[in-house]
């Protein structure tokens, strides 16, 4: 362990290209979305996998083990890998194209946007450190990716919670037909989900747990972050609800005013996204234009360049940790 | 018969019957520039030529189906080409002549920037510019992962040199040994802001695309014999290697009162000149 000499406490470093979200001692599964990836490709020979060099930072190199007569490695040109992803989907392939989120949603939209959306090619975009989960500052902080692709007309977008999702979402995006946008997590991925008997269905919201005071719809990782916080708050301080949305678009609006509108509870949308453009202000104009107005609160990043540091520090910082949310949560209903 | 769908010549007329071809393609881009008064058709007459090779003999096509699987793909990467590609297609027999009536107007399937959607025969939707090269590289390693020997041809023009994409897609394609690519760059030296070298300079662009892996050929694009040749060079070339054919063009070409005219991205055509610059093609034919 990386220890501080001067105070002899563990360091808080910037784990960057190694990052895995998974707090000590927490369940994990390894490179969920490689293995998934696998086996659907074992079933379907049209699967193939491409990378702007990021295989192994991707868990595409799981891929590429087990099938590498249907791995491209594009080299690091992420206009290319977008524009050859689609070129390979016209000719009949799925392909799976894999970066970070901030390469693909800042650096190849236009590509996205006109060689692949434009004529709802079959091409699933997995992107790795989305949102805030890294350290690295904002090269590598795609705070807005949400934001971006929500813009594109007919794009599919998920943001899976932990292991147990992605290896369901993986097999549902290659069936779905048109582009998806996945949010990856990587690595020593969390388990959380399968306690809770979930199974993800492409395009549903599903209420994870019930409360009577609070109903925190959250996506990704904040799923588990509010999960987190219905345990930490169940003794006494709320009663808390958590309405899983791993669809951001098309949005389940139906399910989302649904359950804003049941019970008078306070609604706090939780997001790993800028509090621009992304679940937060797509559910708020879901409730308005449903003529629903909960008391409404964000937990969501900042408008903002975010700073480089340690993980759980800049969690802290900006409110999505567990003790921010609850601090956050007491503070609204008090 | 999926090669030369045309009922054009051999031997001594294949040239002579390209020559008419090229002047048909004119002239359906000028009809369709008077449709809408006005339009890209300086580097329609001047790509004529490499068009009409392209269409009436290297390509693999089926003017009645036009997605079937064992074509040749021709991407239109500069989508403003829209007006001299659909002159093409109607040419090849792929859409009807009539069609040109409604060259970009509301409802047409030939809006003024190519779109796949739209036409039959278009692949891509070009005009983002620099955006064909990439796709062709996708398509190229698609058709070899599935062993059809298809080549995929991208149009593209000077301008698109420019962007940055282009050039990641010119070392992908030799780093993957590319043979089924075919890059077709038009060099009319003409860029929206102004004359192209003055733009951002490309030259030398053999020696460029050279460095980059690929065989190159460059030649006059208004030179029918030298476009048949170096269509044909690049699809028999033996290296495992893409190819590019660089075409040095003419704007207006055909129409002596266009090539003369001054160059602008958009040349200049009054409203009585459409018809004379048809004139101008059709005592041309009389005489051959």
């Amino acid at each position: 362990m990386n220890v501080n000499v001067s105070t002899g406490k563990p360091r808080l470093t910037t784990s960057a290209m190694i990052a895995s979200i998974a707090e000590a001692g927490q369940r994990t599964k390894a490179a969920p979305f490689g293995h998934a990836l696998c086996k659907v490709a074992e079933e379907r020979a049209d699967i193939v996998g491409m990378t702007a060099d990021l295989s192994k930072y991707t868990d595409l190199h799981i891929f590429a083990q087990a099938h590498p007569e249907r791995f491209f490695q594009m080299g690091m040109a992420e206009q290319l890998l977008m524009g050859a992803a689609g070129g390979m989907a016209k000719e009949g392939f799925v392909p799976f194209a894999t970066t970070y989120a901030v390469f693909a949603s800042r650096r190849a939209y236009d590509f996205i946007h006109q060689v692949i959306a434009e004529e709802h090619l079959d091409v699933k975009i997995a992107c790795a450190l989305p949102g805030l989960t890294t350290g690295y500052g904002p090269s590598h902080q795609a705070t807005e990716d949400i934001a971006i692709m929500r813009g594109i007309p007919g794009m599919t977008i998920v943001d899976p919670c932990d292991a147990h999702e992605i290896e369901q979402i993986v097999p549902a995006i290659a069936a779905h037909k048109g582009p998806v946008y996945m949010r990856l997590l990587r690595g020593q991925v969390p388990l959380v989900l399968d306690e809770y008997d979930y199974v993800f269905e492409l395009g549903k919201a599903k209420l994870i747990r019930d409360g009577r005071d609070v109903l925190i719809v959250s996506s990704g990782l904040m799923t588990m972050r509010a999960l987190e916080v219905a345990k930490a708050m169940a003794g006494g301080d709320a009663d808390v609800a958590v309405l899983h949305v791993p669809t951001i678009k098309p949005l389940d609006e139906r399910t989302i005013v649904r359950e804003a509108s049941r019970g008078g509870r306070l609604v706090v949308v939780a997001e790993n996204h800028t509090v621009v453009g992304g679940l937060g202000e797509a559910v708020a104009g879901a409730l308005l234009r449903a003529g629903q107005a909960p008391k409404f609160r964000q937990v969501a990043l900042p408008d903002a360049f975010l700073a480089a540091g340690a993980l759980p520090t800049l969690h802290d910082r900006y409110g999505i940790s567990t003790t921010a949310m609850v601090a956050s949560l007491k503070a609204w209903l008090a | 018969m999926d090669r030369r769908p045309l009922p054009i010549g051999r031997g001594d007329n294949l040239l002579r019957d390209l020559s008419v071809h090229a002047d048909n393609i004119r002239r359906y881009a000028l009809r369709m520039g008077e449709v809408q008064g006005q339009g890209y058709i300086g580097q329609a007459l001047g790509i004529a030529d490499v068009l009409a090779v392209a269409y009436c003999h290297a390509l693999k096509l089926r003017p009645s189906e036009p997605e079937w699987e064992g074509r040749d793909r021709f991407l239109l990467s500069h989508g403003h080409y829209g007006i001299a590609f659909y002159a093409a297609l109607i040419e090849a027999g792929i859409i009807p002549e009539k069609e040109l009536e409604t060259y970009g107007c509301d409802g047409s399937r030939l809006p003024m920037s190519g779109m796949a959607s739209y036409t039959p025969g278009m692949e891509i939707s070009g005009g983002s510019l620099g955006q064909g090269l990439v796709i062709a590289v996708g398509m190229a390693l698609g058709l070899r992962q599935k062993n059809n020997p298809a080549f995929v041809y991208n149009s593209m023009s000077d301008g698109e040199l420019d962007e940055g994409s282009t050039w990641e897609a010119a070392m992908s394609a030799a780093h993957h040994g590319l043979s089924n690519l075919i890059a077709l760059v038009d060099v009319n030296r003409q860029q929206a802001d102004g004359t192209s070298v003055n733009i951002l300079g490309f030259e030398p662009l053999h020696e460029k695309f050279a460095a980059f892996g690929w065989f190159v050929q460059r030649v006059d694009g208004n030179d029918l014999s030298a476009v048949l040749a170096a269509f044909d060079a690049a699809r028999e070339h033996a290296e495992p290697r893409p190819r590019v054919i660089i075409f040095d063009t003419k704007m207006g070409k055909g129409v002596p009162f266009l090539e003369e005219r001054e160059k602008n991205h958009f040349i200049r055509v009054d409203a009585d000149e459409w018809q004379k610059a048809i004139a101008v093609l059709d005592a041309k034919g009389a005489v051959q």
